[in-house]
């Protein structure tokens, strides 16, 4: 029982992580009908707004030790941090050891920035073009963007640790009434409460207000919408910019969770393809449902009790899963008649 | 010729010229100048050029003819393999019951995913292809058949390879211990040297470059048949199709299955030229690959595919073994701090960077050349022949080479 | 036309200004008549230096690469010379490989079997290498090994640590400096009872493929044999990025160590996740919850920051070793790019430098040549004490290092301090011992 509490929580926590970047690409490819392979990149993105974040805060000044060495057996280089000196160090240290949250701040107007510029600049013109020159376009700017990343960052991951009040874990033995202990990390209990507020922050955004109701309406019928004279494109500019966000939202919580590296674009990607799909093109509430599904299930296909009945389960189980729903409910979950379909 | 009307046959022709002569277009420069880093006449490339031109021209059976997207051809390509090396480790090195076991395999498996994937269409299709190819790849890369019966069966990760120690029931003393047809080795190589120049001629690669000619023929001739146009029609509105009471699933499934062994053929190909089948090549990224081939080459067009085949293989064969201490070599005539900065400037590109340079000449071709590097040649043509050919040009443009 | 005309080839040749993009012919062709691969005739010759260049492994081979570069340059004669000033053997004298110029060409590995056998053919084929080094994970090891064996080049191995390497998959032509899962837990199991005791219960997390499994068999055969209960061993799969599901089962399962046998960024993600999941703060049959890593690599160390502290592991050299060789590397390396070397960066420098000497001693480029000569060479001076190569499966032995995860690090090479220096005879094995039962030797091959 205790197992498949445990399995449950995790499955809650990876699905958050699908359903978010699940979720961005939903929107793109409903309001704009755009195939969007550089989603994965714009998650990795957001990871390294959080690298980039505690990059500038741990910016120091070095001065030389007068007793340490270095490993050539020079003087060792004491760096400290610039924020150390000017707000002293406790301030300073508890500013290095906030980096992860604070990063949310710098990643949203940088995550809005970087949807922008791509929609304006490069999806723009694709809006009319077959997906497969969509595919292309935006695989290449995947691949540019992570070079980019490496260039800068290298290819190792990066450790991006998160603030010290959420390490170690929260047990829910006692709480649930259970005499063995189910230790769950504190900060996997906050990526799936954060991500549950941002998912519901979008839906409310696009139910309850007249913006979010334009969109809509732009989803399902997009000509109508323009004839009625309202400018539909620069809503789904900013839609796309909104989609970058929750994206690059996802991967900067999710920096704590595994060290980021220039390629965890490029091994979500797939999947997220595969949850957006499972959840039926066009649908939102799908995408999200499918991410937590497939998380959970893949969650559980990983526990002992299963794999020792079926090895290797769990390397296949989200494929099996997506065969099985695609074939017995044509478009996947809550999927829209006739998108993407031809 | 053969068949074909003018212009297909003209094409034929381009196929089998590029194939005939590439031991000399690769090679244009002498051996020892530093420009010789840019040659790919060796034999390894030359034969991957031709078996990836397979692979992408049976890719563009499917695609390019009836719009369905697959995203899990790689699998054919990984089974083809496999096949062919377990042929190898049986039978002996010789590489004909290999090629045939591959297109059959290949054929089985593709039947087995075709009937099920084409119940649905678009991006649901593209998606069941994935999956079942994903499948195939964790399965063959962690080899969980094989720990099932508790033999190796795709020999995990390592890949799987002859050892001395199969059994190889027809080798026998006198025949190579590599693969061959009939005793004739797939890595002979005749070297001719004109001048600075120095030009391979491999048998595999010959062997590889007929077996490219001999495909591309036959998918000239499915794209002109009853059966190709058919299959068009499916691409340009499949309900209607259906409304008319035909049943368009048969021809799809077998231009699927089709598309399978081309990819099949590739594989086992491969594994005649380097005698280790490899689990990666059946990952999504490999089924990316040839996706990206195809449509950089131009999908639909006939000689697409060869080309995307050919410019992505080549960027990640050369660019990758540029170094620093090349660029020196090239920038050496240049004042040193000049030399420095132009070392500088294309270092993030070449070496370790050779991705970029592949991402970046993606977005370009597709923004620049909207249907591929087809549309690009033709747009030189035009140029070349100059404005009223330009003209009768854009009419036969809208259904390019097909 | 004609097979071959190499007297005009050699006259070519020679009167090249020599680059570094230099196309030497490829096998099979003129040099039939000196007897082997890719023979060089000119006045220098090519050595390949095959490493991850993208990919997860692409700091590695980077590093791999600083280091071939320096022994290059060392072999030439430039630069302080390097370990070749404390390497026992003196055949190497400063003007390249017999009196020939050493240069090199570059690939990329991708770490994926084909793509490195793709790039090494090239350097075979087109850029006429006589020897290829590098590379960082066995698959790779094992498939180029393949592959030179047919061509008729040498291999010398870099980062490879699965039993097979030169085990079931050893070839004649492949030789493999760097140590091996077996040899990782001979040296862990004697430290890992000395710090936590006999009476364990090991919860053992394997990647799923073939380094993980010979790993995880090496590791659980040294630790049971001193007494420790193997609870559960479970596979996980290589794609994973998260390991969450594996390892939340492991507090309840009465084990009081986790093994993690991953290596890379599953080693990475993996440890991790288990500190997240708090397991080292927990206490368990009265014993305080320990996690070992049996290979652990320093740029991987540096990758899972923090989580390292306290956590044991095994390397195959590290460069805090205090003797005279391990200095004087440091010493060159850390002058030239100011950063001290990962192991599988001098695993890579010594593998350049032994090939380089065994052709001086052997006196000829010729494969066959090569292999005699490093057979059951006995050498030191390139770190780690006194090191035999093995005649009978090209495995070298030499002393194991144990590390521990530092509790402070001053600076960020400074990730992990070694705990013992297990000795040599320590780690010995018979050549025909069941983990690396199978596959044969051969004859070396020296090609065309």
């Amino acid at each position: 029982m205790d197992a498949i509490i445990l399995q449950f929580l995790n499955g809650l926590d990876k699905g958050s992580a699908y359903a978010l970047i699940a979720l961005g690409l939903t929107l793109i490819f409903g309001t704009l009908g755009v195939v969007n392979f550089a989603h994965g990149a714009l998650f990795m993105i957001g990871a390294f707004c959080s690298v980039t974040v505690q990059r500038i805060l741990t910016l120091s000044s070095e001065s030389l030790s007068a007793t340490e060495k270095d490993f050539l057996g020079n003087p060792l280089k004491i760096k400290t941090p610039y924020v150390e000196n000017w707000f002293g160090p406790e301030v300073g240290a508890a500013l290095i050891d906030w980096s992860v949250p604070l990063a949310i701040v710098f990643a949203i107007p940088v995550m809005l920035l970087v949807g922008f510029i791509m929609e304006r600049g490069l999806i723009k013109h694709f809006y009319k073009r077959p997906h497969a020159d969509q595919i292309l376009v935006t695989f290449g700017l995947a691949i540019v963007l992570q070079e980019v990343i490496k260039y800068f960052y290298g290819a190792n991951p990066l450790p991006t640790p998160a603030p010290s009040v959420f390490v170690g874990s929260f047990d829910f033995g006692p709480l649930l009434g259970l005499d063995t202990s189910l230790a769950y990390p504190y900060w996997r209990l906050v990526y799936f409460a954060f991500s549950a507020a941002i998912i519901g922050a979008v839906f409310a955004f696009l139910q309850f207000t007249t913006f979010g109701m334009v969109v809509r309406a732009g989803m399902a019928d997009r000509e109508t919408v323009g004839l009625l004279g309202i400018d539909i494109d620069r809503r789904f500019t900013i839609m796309f910019g909104i989609a970058a966000a929750v994206a690059g939202l996802a991967g900067v919580m999710y920096a704590p969770i595994n060290s980021p590296n220039y390629h965890m674009g490029m091994d979500f990607l797939v999947l997220s393809f595969v949850v957006v799909v499972v959840g039926g093109m066009g649908s939102l509430p799908g995408a999200v449902l499918a991410g937590f599904m497939l998380g959970i299930l893949e969650s559980l296909a990983s526990m002992n009790e299963i794999k020792n009945i079926l090895p290797g389960i769990d390397q296949i189980i989200i494929y099996v899963v997506a065969i099985i729903i695609l074939l017995t409910r044509p478009r996947g979950l809550m999927g829209r008649k006739g998108v993407m379909e031809e | 010729m053969f068949g074909l009307n003018k212009r297909d046959a003209g094409l034929l022709l381009v196929v089998a010229g590029l194939a005939l002569f590439a031991p000399f277009l690769l090679n244009p420069f002498p051996t020892d100048s530093a420009m010789a880093q840019f040659n790919a006449g060796y034999p390894d490339l030359m034969q991957r050029f031709v078996i990836f031109g397979v692979f992408a021209v049976g890719f563009n059976l499917l695609f390019g003819l009836t719009g369905y997207l697959s995203f899990g051809h790689a699998a054919f390509l990984g089974i083809g393999s496999y096949s062919a090396v377990w042929m190898f480790k049986l039978l002996g090195y010789n590489i004909l019951p290999g090629m045939i076991l591959s297109v059959v395999v290949s054929a089985v498996f593709a039947l087995m995913i075709g009937y099920i994937s084409l119940r649905r269409s678009g991006i649901y299709f593209s998606i069941l292809t994935l999956a079942f190819a994903q499948m195939l790849f964790a399965i063959a890369y962690s080899d969980l058949i094989g720990r099932f019966f508790g033999t190796p069966i795709t020999n995990g990760e390592t890949g799987l390879q002859v050892y001395t120690s199969d059994p190889q029931f027809f080798h026998s003393e006198n025949l190579p211990d590599i693969p061959h047809i009939f005793g004739q080795k797939m890595q002979s190589t005749y070297t001719l040297d004109v001048g600075a120049w120095s030009f391979d001629f491999n048998f595999g690669y010959y062997f590889c470059a007929l077996i490219l000619i001999a495909a591309f023929y036959l998918a000239i001739r499915i794209f002109r048949s009853p059966f190709g146009l058919m299959l068009r029609a499916v691409k340009s509105n499949q309900q209607r199709m259906n409304y008319t009471g035909l049943n368009t699933r048969p021809y799809t499934l077998a231009v699927f299955v089709i598309s399978g062994m081309y990819a099949g053929l590739a594989g086992g190909l491969m594994a005649s030229m380097d005698p280790l089948a490899g689990a990666e090549r059946m990952q999504w990224t490999a089924s990316g690959e040839v996706v990206l081939m195809t449509i950089l080459g131009g999908a639909g067009t006939l000689i697409g595919p060869i080309l995307g085949a050919g410019f992505i293989k080549y960027f990640e064969n050369i660019f990758a073994k540029i170094n620093d201490n090349v660029l020196h070599s090239w920038f050496s005539f240049m004042p040193d701090g000049l030399e420095n900065l132009m070392v500088a400037l294309v270092h993030p590109f070449v070496g370790k960077g050779w991705h970029l340079t592949l991402g970046l000449l993606f977005m370009l071709v597709v923004i620049f050349l909207p249907g591929g590097l087809v549309e690009g040649g033709q747009r030189i043509a035009q140029r070349l022949r100059g404005k009223k050919a330009a003209e009768k040009a854009t009419d036969t443009s809208k259904t390019p080479a097909e | 036309m004609s097979f071959s005309n190499p007297t005009r080839r050699g006259l070519i040749k020679t009167g090249a200004v020599a680059s570094a993009g230099l196309a030497l012919p490829t096998y099979l062709r003129a040099d039939g008549h000196s007897g082997f691969t890719n023979a060089p005739t000119g006045s220098t010759v090519t050595l390949g230096f095959n490493v991850p260049q993208t990919g997860p492994y692409a700091e590695e081979g980077l590093d791999e690469l600083r280091a071939q570069e320096l022994a290059v340059q060392h072999l030439n004669g430039e630069g302080d010379g390097g370990m070749m000033n404390t390497f026992s053997s003196k055949a190497l004298k400063g003007n390249g490989i017999l009196g020939k110029k050493v240069e090199f060409v570059t690939g990329d590995t991708q770490t994926k079997s084909d793509a490195a056998r793709a790039s090494a053919k090239a350097m075979i084929e087109k850029d006429g290498a006589v020897m290829i080094n590098g590379g960082s994970s066995s698959g790779v090891a094992v498939a180029v090994q393949g592959l030179c064996q047919e061509a008729g080049v040498i291999f010398m191995a870099g980062l490879t640590h699965s039993n097979d390497t030169t085990g079931k998959d050893k070839k004649a032509n492949g030789f493999r400096h760097f140590f091996n899962g077996y040899m990782s837990a001979a040296a862990l199991a004697p430290v890992l009872k000395n710090a936590y005791g006999s009476d364990r219960k090991a919860y053992h997390l394997t990647a799923d493929y073939t380094w993980g499994w010979t790993q995880q068999e090496s590791i659980a055969a040294a630790t049971e044999a001193m007494g420790w209960e193997t609870v559960n061993n479970v596979l996980t799969p290589l794609a994973s990025t998260d390991f969450s599901s594996y390892i939340a089962p492991v507090l309840n399962s009465g084990a009081d160590v986790l093994v993690l046998n991953h290596y890379g960024g599953n080693m990475v993600n993996s440890l991790t996740n288990a500190v997240q999941f708090g397991l080292l703060d927990k206490e368990v049959n009265g014993k305080k919850f320990e996690i070992v890593v049996p290979l652990y690599s320093e740029l991987m160390a540096a990758g899972a920051g923090a989580n390292v502290q306290g956590v044991i592991g095994s390397m195959n050299w590290n460069w805090q070793l205090q003797d005279e060789g391990s200095k004087a590397f440091v010493k060159s390396f850390g002058e030239k790019y100011g950063r001290p070397p990962s192991n599988s960066a001098h695993t890579c420098y010594v593998q350049t430098l032994l090939y380089a000497d065994a052709v001086e001693r052997a006196g000829t480029f010729n494969p066959c040549g090569v292999v005699e000569a490093l057979e059951d060479f006995e050498f030191d001076g390139l770190g780690n004490g006194p090191v035999l190569y093995r005649g009978d499966d090209h495995q070298c032995f030499k002393d194991v290092l144990v590390m521990k995860g530092k509790e402070n690090p001053t600076n960020e090479y400074d990730t992990l301090e070694i705990v013992e220096v297990t000795p040599r005879a320590q780690v010995e094995y018979a050549p025909d011992h069941p983990m690396f039962a199978g596959g044969e030797l051969g004859s070396c091959n020296p090609g065309a």
